[in-house]
């Protein structure tokens, strides 16, 4: 049931540069992105993302603390999610 | 995208601003080999065992958490009724047992250690009795052990021997932790018909016809319900019960998946998935604000018990949809400690203990965290406790007594526990006694089955 790839959401407001940052932490531990979503709602920034994390020596946790800390310095929130948590709770 | 980015924002929305969390993961550990006369050998037996099943809980829970971004509150263990196991120890007592389950408790690193219990609906044993008069000191001499005693089932009537003795062990206990407005007796529930399997404390333990080893899962989202309900535009009832079925089964799924994953890594088996609507004391996330958002101006008014109804329901129906694992408790609480609705329904007088026992009728699970006068009789406290047991036997139906008789507080006042468990102001109980009917002792038999009237 566990699957490699995540749900990656990016809420905040809009500012430059917030793609470019978030991508390249992806970039960086080789996580490749399959799908991506860009919308402004009611001036907030929502970016959600589908990813493929690599399958050998992945850390998921550093991963998420880079990601959120990433996040923290841009003033926007960064999630990482297993997708099965989507696909679980929408879908039987 | 594969996922519709609005079914992940509203995941995401659940989690942030309604308080939807996995209220727990509970091991549930069978003691049944650890038997001995010695106690000492026996407490070493029971040591060794949850520490070495539940080494790897608290980090595997920890993991999933992160993985999926669910938060998990706590983790518990419930263990095989220590009268059971413990019934061939030689000693008046079983407090050190209850203290050796806090230490492997602290060792393991989880919140709660339920089974400090008894079962006792048709009669009681010799450990039955020496556990149940150890409950005060045991819960007075430790921090994370939790006493539940069954004394009433559909199948074996009511225990009322065991009735009266549980009015003095609950005012002994409150005696006993006076220092901290009486928690003691927060920790301790009598039951009829007490589920083997549920994960809830502080009435969880590991039951007779229980694997080895289980993992149990608690879901909670009282908030995420209000939210959903007070989205309705200008809703009937129809459609309140539509939307109460959709949400619960969406936070059950997520329970199942959890609950699936943690018992994967562990290796253990997964038993069940309680979804029960347990409030918090955060604003919002309150079964009173779901029956308000309804359409009743108070928790407790006129119309409560059938709001009520409704709610727990439609909680079951969304739950058992959504998954095949589905049991424990599974309905909706309604403790009036930890909701702030309920808290507020009763500072201004719309909530009475008579109008929650109604309520009781209709949802899981009864009396719950109730705080009332420290004069109160232990023979007032059997009553209450023989009324509610009378509700569970009758409708078939788990019901359980969480009462506080407050030390030194009286009506008005409140007593205050702090996190999860909440503040509790003290309600008035009636001033008439009910002392002859409870000191006669005996057993009210088993109900009828047919003639449903």
């Amino acid at each position: 049931m566990t699957s490699s790839r995540f749900i990656i959401t990016v809420i905040g407001s809009d500012r430059v540069g917030i793609v470019a940052r978030i991508t390249t932490v992806m970039a960086n531990f080789n996580v490749n992105i399959v799908d991506i979503s860009q919308t402004i709602m009611d001036g907030i920034f929502t970016m959600i993302m589908l990813a493929e994390a690599p399958e050998e020596n992945f850390d998921h946790a550093a991963f998420q603390e880079t990601m959120a800390s990433e996040g923290k310095e841009l003033g926007v929130e960064v999630k990482v999610q297993q997708e099965d948590v989507f696909r679980f709770m929408h879908r039987i | 995208m594969l996922i519709n980015p609005n079914e992940i924002l509203e995941t995401i929305r659940m989690v942030k601003m309604e308080h939807l969390d996995i209220r727990t993961v509970t091991m549930g550990i069978s003691l049944r080999d650890c038997s001995h006369p010695d106690i000492d050998i026996f407490n070493e037996n029971i040591y060794e065992k949850i520490t070495v099943n539940a080494k790897d809980l608290v980090r595997t829970t920890e993991e999933i958490q992160n993985l999926y971004g669910i938060p998990i509150i706590n983790k518990r263990i419930s263990v095989t009724p220590i009268a059971i196991v413990a019934e061939s120890c030689k000693t008046p007592d079983f407090v050190s047992v209850a203290r050796t389950m806090d230490e492997a408790a602290k060792e393991a690193g989880v919140d709660f250690i339920g089974g400090f219990s008894a079962l006792v609906h048709k009669g009681a044993t010799k450990g039955d009795l020496k556990l149940i008069n150890s409950i005060p000191e045991a819960l007075a001499s430790t921090e994370k052990v939790c006493s539940s005693v069954n004394v009433a089932t559909t199948k074996a009537g009511i225990n009322m021997d065991a009735v009266g003795m549980m009015g003095d062990v609950i005012k002994k206990t409150a005696r006993l932790t006076a220092d901290r407005d009486g928690i003691g007796c927060a920790k301790l529930v009598v039951f009829a018909n007490a589920p083997e399997d549920n994960p809830f404390m502080a009435g969880a333990f590991h039951g007779i016809g229980e694997p080895e080893c289980v993992i149990n899962v608690g879901v909670s989202g009282p908030g995420v319900v209000n939210a959903a309900l007070r989205e309705l535009e200008n809703p009937n009832l129809t459609d309140i019960s539509e939307t109460i079925k959709k949400t619960a089964f969406k936070i059950t799924r997520m329970g199942e998946m959890v609950g699936r994953e943690v018992s994967r890594r562990l290796g253990v088996e997964f038993g069940i998935l309680d979804l029960s609507l347990a409030p918090t004391p955060e604003i919002g996330d309150s079964v009173a604000a779901i029956l308000e958002a309804m359409g009743l101006e108070r928790c407790g008014t006129h119309g409560t018990t059938a709001a009520l109804a409704l709610l727990n329901d439609a909680v079951k129906k969304g739950g058992a949809m959504a998954s095949s694992s589905v049991g424990g408790l599974s309905g909706a609480f309604i403790p009036v400690s930890e909701d702030a609705g309920m808290i507020e329904a009763v500072n201004v007088g719309a909530l009475s203990l008579e109008k929650l026992e109604a309520m009781t009728c209709v949802c899981s699970v009864g009396l719950d965290m109730i705080a009332v006068p420290g004069d109160t009789p232990a023979c007032t406290l059997s009553a209450i406790i023989a009324d509610e047991m009378a509700i569970g036997m009758i409708n078939k139906k788990t019901t359980a007594v969480r009462i506080i008789p407050a030390p030194g507080k009286k009506v008005g006042d409140s007593v205050e526990f702090g996190g999860l468990l909440g503040m509790a102001p003290v309600m008035p109980v009636s001033k008439f006694s009910s002392e002859t009917f409870v000191k006669r002792g005996g057993r009210i038999p088993a109900p009828i089955q047919s003639l449903t009237n």
